[in-house]
């Protein structure tokens, strides 16, 4: 083994075993979520619900809730939702563990990671899409019985044709007559072909040749405003310099050639402010990730003042009866 | 000293930007934000509405933008709510929901107990469809939703009554971390209806480039990433919430802290590159 990857191993199991240790040790609870039961379809002839569902709450509540009645079981402890802060936080360390180099445990993450996806795309795309879109306006009768019971629509036999479509789209996996399914692809292409088209020279390219007509010298009710009339002057000069970089049917020599020289310098900027932009994102990804770790896993930090109880409550849980 | 620069271990500046993104979060810090005209500007859309005005909150974004969008969804929830108005929640994302039911349940639920389900505000779900949705919603709502997240069928929820298409709406507020997001919005929603529909947005870092060419026409107003979020919970809550806002109104603030000390390791080693670069360069010629 490498001098450096036996270096990188040992501090990943330093951290790994320093991670464990705090969520073991002292006081329980670390890593911990409760919920609070809360009754669903409330009418009349059912006051407390017609069945029962959770609502996450914070521990401080369930702590309060134990101090004032030890028996109560409206908020309680709930192993669903720690066991998925515990598996989101592993998951998290998996795949941050890529950082130090390919390994199985991050090849892990990624599967499940994509495995779950697939598999939530699957089932929502059946419950958001088939059953209320199209099986819910061709029968809604046996789809309000059977799925949706706020459905109120009559039967509209134009879904036939999506129906016949999807078909065959289907038919792509068929081992013959494959070719079938091209038809509906092309209808999909020219469906949206059109629709961007339009869209695209009404919003971007029209409206943006409108937006960029703007006056070089700017007044106001106060006169004369100066960095209004510098940003128009930079956006105009901005935009003309671009665009003459991108014109190659002059060649880029003389004041043409400086003209796009400068061109060259508002696309770096733009490019460099963009980076930024993403260093921003992908900073705050982290952090939330951290977030999470320190404030629902391991209960280092308390920013949203979740855990902070009374004084009856915390002297209950220093003596150790919460 | 330039050959430890030139060999230094990448894993060596993953660990430094770790311990740069990690301390800050321990020790939480924060540091004051000014707003920006475009955080101005979209606070300055949401004063400008009236009791009772309908505003349609699309959240078209999901867990892993939730660092950057989550903050921004608090804000804007909580000042519509205090400007009495009534909420349309909608989702072209399939994780969307589960972003409306954070907000409801951390803003509305715990701070606007009065607002009621059906009167006051409404989650309309999910729908898949991308651009697609937003087209036929344009026209006709009930094309294509026929109940609420819950199944209950809109006829029956009192301010989807009188509501036929989303040109209804006083103004569209997007948060989207990508396609469909505010990009869609603007070109199919606003675009061609500029008299009938204003949006404002929020979105991750990596989208407000391609946004900033709509600003201020077709896009009056625009959050940009964790920083665009902190200015306008710096906005709102120094106009709704007083000295001392409940902790969960300053995550956007509070992320900033790590945001600068992570830049500024940043600058660092992209300064500490380009001298690495120059000197073996000019090593070179020599």
């Amino acid at each position: 083994m490498q001098r450096s990857t036996m270096l990188w191993t040992l501090v990943m199991v330093v951290a790994a075993a320093f991670l464990i240790g705090r969520t073991l040790q002292g006081e329980g609870g670390r890593g911990s979520a409760y919920v609070r039961v809360v009754p669903r379809a409330v009418d009349e002839d059912h006051p407390e619900g017609r069945w029962q569902g959770v609502e996450r709450v914070d521990p401080a509540e369930y702590w309060r809730a134990q101090a004032a009645d030890p028996a109560q079981t409206a908020v309680r402890w709930s192993p669903a939702n720690t066991v998925g802060i515990w598996l989101a936080a592993l998951f998290t360390l998996a795949v941050l563990s890529f950082l130090a180099g390919d390994n199985p445990v991050y090849k892990v993450a990624e599967s499940i990671l994509v495995g779950v996806s697939a598999a939530y795309w699957m089932v929502v795309g059946f419950w958001e899409v088939l059953v209320p879109n199209l099986l819910g306006k061709l029968m809604p009768g046996v789809i309000q019985a059977w799925a949706l019971p706020g459905l109120e629509a009559e039967p509209d036999l134009s879904y036939l044709v999506p129906l016949t479509l999807g078909v065959l789209l289907l038919w792509r996996l068929a081992p013959r007559g494959a070719w079938i399914g091209r038809w509906p692809m092309a209808f999909i292409i020219g469906v949206f072909c059109g629709l961007r088209l339009v869209t695209y020279i009404h919003a971007d390219f029209l409206s943006q040749i409108r937006n960029s007509i703007v006056p070089l010298v700017v007044m106001n009710e106060r006169g004369f405003a100066f960095w209004d009339s510098v940003r128009n002057v930079l956006t105009v000069f901005g935009m003309l310099a671009c665009l003459v970089y991108f014109f190659f049917s002059i060649e880029h020599r003389g004041a043409v050639g400086k003209c796009a020289r400068a061109g060259i310098w508002v696309l770096m900027i733009t490019f460099g402010a963009a980076f930024g932009y993403t260093v921003m994102g992908r900073i705050a990804l982290l952090a939330i990730r951290l977030e999470f770790l320190f404030d629902d896993w391991l209960w280092l930090i308390d920013p949203n003042n979740r855990r902070v109880v009374d004084g009856a409550t915390a002297l209950l849980q220093s003596a150790g009866i919460l | 000293m330039l050959s430890i620069l030139r060999n230094l271990d990448r894993r060596l500046i993953f660990l430094m930007m770790l311990l740069a993104v990690a301390v800050p979060i321990l020790l939480q810090s924060r540091f004051p934000e000014k707003p920006s005209g475009l955080a101005q500007a979209v606070f300055d859309e949401i004063e400008a509405l009236q009791p009772g005005d309908r505003v349609l909150l699309a959240f078209d974004f999901d867990p892993a933008s939730e660092g950057e969008l989550g903050p921004m969804a608090t804000s804007l929830t909580y000042h519509c709510a205090q400007k009495e108005l009534r909420l349309y929640f909608m989702a072209l994302w399939p994780v969307g929901p589960q972003m409306i039911s954070n907000v409801i349940q951390d803003v509305i639920r715990r701070d606007f107990p009065h607002m009621v389900y059906g009167e006051d505000y409404v989650d309309l779900g999910f729908k898949s469809g991308g651009e697609g949705v937003i087209k036929v919603i344009l026209t006709d709502l009930r094309q294509l939703y026929t109940t609420d997240a819950r199944g209950t069928p809109l006829n029956r929820i009192p301010m989807l009554e009188d509501v036929t298409d989303i040109r209804q709406m006083d103004l569209i507020v997007s948060l989207s971390a990508g396609t469909p997001g505010t990009k869609e919005w603007v070109q199919y929603a606003v675009t061609p209806y500029p008299h009938d529909l204003r949006i404002v947005a929020g979105c991750t870092g990596i989208q407000a480039p391609l946004l900033y060419p709509y600003i201020p026409q077709q896009l009056p107003g625009l959050l940009g990433a964790i920083k665009g979020a902190a200015e306008y919970e710096e906005l709102v809550m120094q106009a709704y919430a007083g000295e001392d806002p409940p902790a969960r109104y300053a995550e956007a603030r509070r992320r900033m802290g790590p945001q600068l000390v992570a830049h500024v390791l940043m600058i660092l080693l992209i300064i500490a590159g380009n001298v690495v670069y120059f000197t073996e360069q000019k090593r070179g010629r020599r």
